[in-house]
């Protein structure tokens, strides 16, 4: 099974280390040439292969985007078409800058991500832990200290798999639901950073997206719109 | 040997009573907690550079000026100095003039910084932070290194055979650049052939030892020669591991939580706080205690420097006085002797373990 990693930054190589310890064939790149990235990976994910970013797509249909939020359009709008493409990023105001887009609190930054890249299945997940806390407190499974991790997507064939993956990673997978739903799982909602039990994070995800969904159905841009930038 | 420094950001503090001190005064008390930071054998002390209410440190090589004028030996140098919204030439005149006035003191860690409120402050867009600091660098690291300079990049005028002065020997200025955890940083530093400073602020410090790898082996892929390795944590000290829980964890939470707010994280509880304390890079407890998990970082990490940066948030003038008294006294002999005593090779890390 190998699993893509766009991104070999803090949070890359991170995933990149539960990935491998999970019995995953890991590839991943950087902004750059392979070379760029040899020597990282290397020694922060040890057994990963660094490639370039079209050859990691080629490679494999989990792909997880670990790029700073303010770069991701930098990657071509068609680059993902098909594969499953896990959302790990965040957008925070005081480190990417004011974006328009990205700051319009109802919609969450995945569905900008999904309305980027139009033919990817994105599930958004990964991004709610803090990346020592994605090293540090990864679990066997049945584990009682095990805590959860949520995966929204519209593709719910895409959301069953990435749960699959983060219960080998050693984490308890929780569906989010819908992706508009992930906005529960941003800086501003109470799951991230925190480290709950799955049936803690359900309930939190259950009892806080209802409203928020509904608010989505009525008040996001037709999708056009925000295509029509891309 | 193994260098010590103290590092703060010039919070203003808590009155005793529960009340603020005035900035001014808060900028006054730093000197005196530097004056006594050499009295009691500290390697060096060194400011932040923040652009906020709760911290005095936007100028810091004025304040550590003032520490020069009171010292005779303590290095001076900042923690970190947030290169990428400065003027690489401003900074040489701001150290190289510190430097002669300290009689060779002058130090510099250079770094992005973790907080990003100089961006807007002085008119520079957030979208090009990793361009930006990588010009810097490449300029003060040739104003450091081989003047006259000529050069030229997109975020300033260039420079053709131009002199800064005051004059510093090529390489005198000890130059490292700070890094949290950024892959890419680290291999940005052994590309300068800049010693590294690592900033390790939550979670288990033995998570960097593949750093200290990585920025070894680019080291020596990049032909650079073997250059130390500093660490920067949080702590604080007291007679006893509860009284030093017990002062520091409300200030702790205040700072931490305003951050949260602002960041969009969860506010830290009491026990992720004891958490960090007995197993994160959190240097927090009697003399015996901090001295045991710094000598043990310290082989950990094959550490050349300590920087910790001490008493976190508005923890009172008086009590910082009284921390650096017992840091300078206990601590430091201490972890001289464990440092001594045992082989590194040998050494299983040390757990603290609370009364």
């Amino acid at each position: 099974m190998c699993l893509g990693i766009v991104g070999a930054g803090k949070l890359g190589t991170t995933i990149a280390r539960a990935a491998i310890e999970a019995g995953y064939d890991v590839a991943m790149s950087g902004s750059g040439a392979a070379d760029e990235i040899a020597l990282t990976v290397d020694v922060l994910a040890p057994g990963a292969r660094a490639l370039t970013t079209e050859e990691v797509v080629d490679h494999a249909d989990i792909v997880v985007l670990a790029v700073p939020t303010h770069r991701f359009r930098e990657l071509p709008p068609d680059l993902f078409a098909g594969k499953i493409l896990i959302d790990a990023m965040n957008y925070w105001e005081p480190v990417d800058g004011i974006d328009d887009e990205l700051s319009s609190p109802d919609a969450g930054t995945s569905a900008v991500v999904q309305a980027y890249f139009p033919s990817a299945r994105v599930v958004k997940s990964l991004n709610q832990l803090g990346y020592h806390e994605l090293d540090e407190l990864r679990r066997p499974k049945g584990s009682a200290d095990r805590i959860a991790v949520g995966a929204a997507g519209a593709d719910r064939l895409a959301v069953r798999r990435v749960m699959r993956l983060i219960d080998r990673l050693g984490f308890d997978p929780v569906d989010a639901g819908p992706l508009e739903n992930g906005v529960v799982l941003e800086p501003d909602g109470s799951p991230f950073a925190v480290t709950y039990t799955a049936e803690e994070l359900s309930d939190l995800v259950a009892a806080r997206a209802t409203p928020a969904g509904k608010r989505i159905a009525t008040s996001a841009p037709p999708r056009g719109a925000l295509a029509a930038r891309v | 040997m193994i260098e010590f420094g103290l590092d703060t950001f010039m919070p203003v503090t808590d009155d005793g009573h529960g009340q603020p001190v005035r900035g001014d005064q808060a900028v006054r008390d730093t000197i005196e907690e530097a004056v006594l930071a050499e009295a009691v054998g500290l390697d060096s002390f060194n400011i932040g550079e923040h652009y906020r209410p709760e911290f005095m440190d936007s100028a810091n090589h004025v304040v550590l000026a003032a520490i020069a004028g009171r010292t005779e030996r303590i290095r001076l140098g900042t923690a970190v100095t947030v290169l990428s919204t400065q003027d690489p030439v401003r900074v040489y005149t701001d150290f190289a003039t510190l430097d002669a006035v300290s009689n060779g003191r002058a130090q510099l860690i250079v770094g992005r910084g973790s907080a990003t409120d100089s961006f807007p402050l002085f008119g520079f867009d957030l979208a090009d932070y990793e361009e930006l600091f990588e010009e810097k660098l490449d300029l003060l690291v040739r104003l450091l290194r081989d003047q006259p300079v000529s050069w030229s990049g997109e975020f300033r005028p260039p420079l053709t055979d131009q002199f800064v002065s005051p004059p510093v020997p090529s390489g005198h200025i000890p130059t490292w650049v700070g890094v949290g955890g950024s892959p890419n940083s680290v291999i940005r530093a052994a590309r300068y052939g800049l010693p590294l400073m690592l900033a390790v602020i939550g979670g288990r410090p033995e998570r960097f030892a593949a750093h200290v790898e990585l920025y070894k082996r680019a080291l020596e892929q990049l032909r650079q020669p073997e250059l130390p390795i500093g660490l920067h944590s949080l702590g604080f000290v007291a007679p006893t591991d509860d009284e030093a829980i017990e002062v520091q964890w409300p200030y702790y939470k205040e700072q931490f939580e305003s951050a949260a707010r602002e960041r969009g994280w969860r506010p830290p509880t009491y026990e992720q706080f004891l958490s960090e304390v007995d197993h994160g890079s959190m240097y927090v407890g009697s003399p015996e205690t901090v001295a045991n998990r710094i000598a043990s970082v310290v082989r950990t990490l094959s550490l050349s420097r300590f920087h910790l940066h001490y008493a976190i948030g508005r923890v009172p003038h008086e009590q910082r006085m009284a921390m650096i008294e017992l840091y300078g006294h206990e601590v430091l002999p201490r972890v001289r002797e464990l440092l001594a005593s045992e082989p590194r090779e040998n050494e299983a890390p040390t757990i603290a373990v609370r009364s």
